[in-house]
């Protein structure tokens, strides 16, 4: 079989486009909520409140340091099946559901750090001055130190993106439809084409991350704050 | 001094681990004095200009603002720093808002004033301190001298009962020092209460009603410019001044 003659084989036999949107949203909606969690991490990480700090700081680690494998693994198996917690009455909702949480749960931890690492390349002087024109912890985080900081993290930030788009192939793991899910399909019962299975799957995901590279690249220059 | 000083530093102690950089030091600053503090470096000059709004804690000891001892966190310390202007060596000007933002977000945000009504006088400092015609600009396309003029404008936007410098032109190029300090001088000239770090001793001789010398820590001896320059008591002054003056 020629190149065209796979592609259009695989093209026909399986809806690969359907397959990657679902990614796609999969990655939308987690970044959404890594973004809040993360947000809100970050600030109790850099709060004067000894005891939120050390909720941010067991948060991030316990978090960051489980695979997330594991952690999808335990929503479902754990949370669903055990607690019986449904999100949806629809069953394809509700493991959808399910993994965006996961993954914004997990993701969350990274952005956390990206924001942190933005907020260290804000001077100390800034959050100085902005405590002595009477600004308290919260004004002071919200109109001086966050928009120099998400300024400075956007790379970071645009590097946990990348992760989160390629992780959300583990939302197989609590039967997502997704294109990882249907890669495995495809090679059960196309193994005379894997070859040209492997290359849509990684053409496909290099479709969806290069542009957030090239986004976040653009956008930190374009943004920088001067000093 | 007359009645209540407005500045009330009293048996202020404060260690950096086992460097003890503040010793029991106890200040009067009475309504619209103009304090220099002078002493080498290491002496505790800008530690203790800092500890009068908090920005470092102190030990032991207390500081009182109008009467009012210094909180030692939360609102009411944030509502005590708004009465105190300070401005930095660094000048810390908000890298990321205009130069009326900077101006504007205290007032806005902190005495809850309306965008229009903090812009109108925020231009009217701005004017003041010569820099209205780059209202609109960023900090970083300013010299230092003029961030440094919207810095000092910044801080009296709070409407501040003291303003704090903490060596204002320690990072100026030499040609645009005086533009910061002729600034100054026409605020104390208004009777702003201010307590000044700096190595100015031109500008200490001419706008100070007193010297604070420090050295190692400890407040050494207190007297008029006149004085303080003409006939120091003390042989550390004495040494400091000789090691300034003759070059």
């Amino acid at each position: 079989m020629s190149f065209s003659e796979q592609l259009s084989t695989l093209f026909a036999k399986y809806n690969v486009i359907d397959a990657f949107w679902t990614n796609v949203q999969l990655t939308f909606w987690a970044a959404i909520g890594a973004f809040v969690l993360g947000s809100i991490l970050a600030l109790m990480r850099i709060s004067p409140v000894p005891s939120l700090r050390a909720a941010g700081t067991a948060y991030v680690h316990l978090v960051r340091n489980t695979p997330l494998t594991i952690l999808m693994t335990l929503a479902i198996l754990g949370v669903w099946t055990q607690f019986q917690l449904s999100l949806s009455s629809n069953f394809e909702t509700n493991f959808f559901l399910y993994a965006i949480i996961v993954l914004a749960i997990y993701h969350a931890a990274f952005v956390c750090e990206a924001i942190r690492s933005g907020v260290n390349t804000v001077p100390t002087g800034q959050a100085e001055a902005a405590r002595a024109i009477g600004l308290g912890f919260m004004p002071t985080a919200r109109y001086v130190i966050f928009p120099q900081a998400l300024r400075g993290s956007i790379t970071p930030l645009g590097n946990t993106l990348i992760a989160l788009a390629k992780n959300t192939t583990v939302a197989t793991v609590a039967s997502v439809a997704e294109a990882s899910g249907m890669m495995k399909s495809m090679i059960e019962f196309n193994s005379d084409l894997v070859f040209m299975i492997f290359f849509v799957f990684a053409m496909g995901f290099v479709v969806i991350v290069v542009p957030i590279g090239l986004l976040t690249t653009w956008a930190s220059r374009k943004l920088a704050v001067k000093r | 001094m007359s009645q209540e000083a407005l500045v009330q530093v009293r048996g202020v102690n404060k260690h950096y681990g086992a460097l003890h950089v503040l010793k029991n030091i106890n200040l009067e600053v009475g309504k619209g004095e103009v304090i220099i503090l002078l002493g080498p470096s290491g002496s505790g000059k800008s530690t203790l200009c800092r500890t009068i709004n908090r920005l470092e804690t102190i030990d032991n000891g207390e500081i009182l603002i109008d009467g009012k001892v210094l909180p030692a966190e939360g609102k009411e310390l944030a509502k005590l720093r708004a009465d105190v202007g300070m401005v930095f060596q660094s000048f810390n000007l908000f890298a990321h808002k205009t130069i009326l933002d900077n101006v504007t977000l205290g007032p806005r945000k902190v005495r809850g004033l309306s965008k229009s009504e903090a812009e109108a006088e925020a231009m009217q400092l701005l004017k003041k301190v010569g820099v209205d015609s780059q209202a609109n600009k960023m900090p970083a396309q300013l010299s230092g001298g003029q961030q440094q003029r919207v810095a000092i404008a910044r801080a009296l936007a709070m409407k501040p009962k003291v303003m704090l410098f903490d060596e204002p032109t320690s990072a100026l190029d030499p040609e645009m020092v005086n533009e910061v300090l002729e600034t100054m001088v026409s605020l104390a000239r208004e009777g702003m209460t201010m307590i000044v770090v700096t190595h100015e001793m031109g500008f200490a001789r001419r706008a100070a009603d007193r010297i604070v010398f420090l050295a190692d820590g400890e407040i050494i001896e207190q007297s008029s410019p006149d004085e303080f320059f003409s006939n120091p008591k003390s042989e550390r002054a004495r040494d400091f001044l000789g090691k300034i003056l003759n070059h």
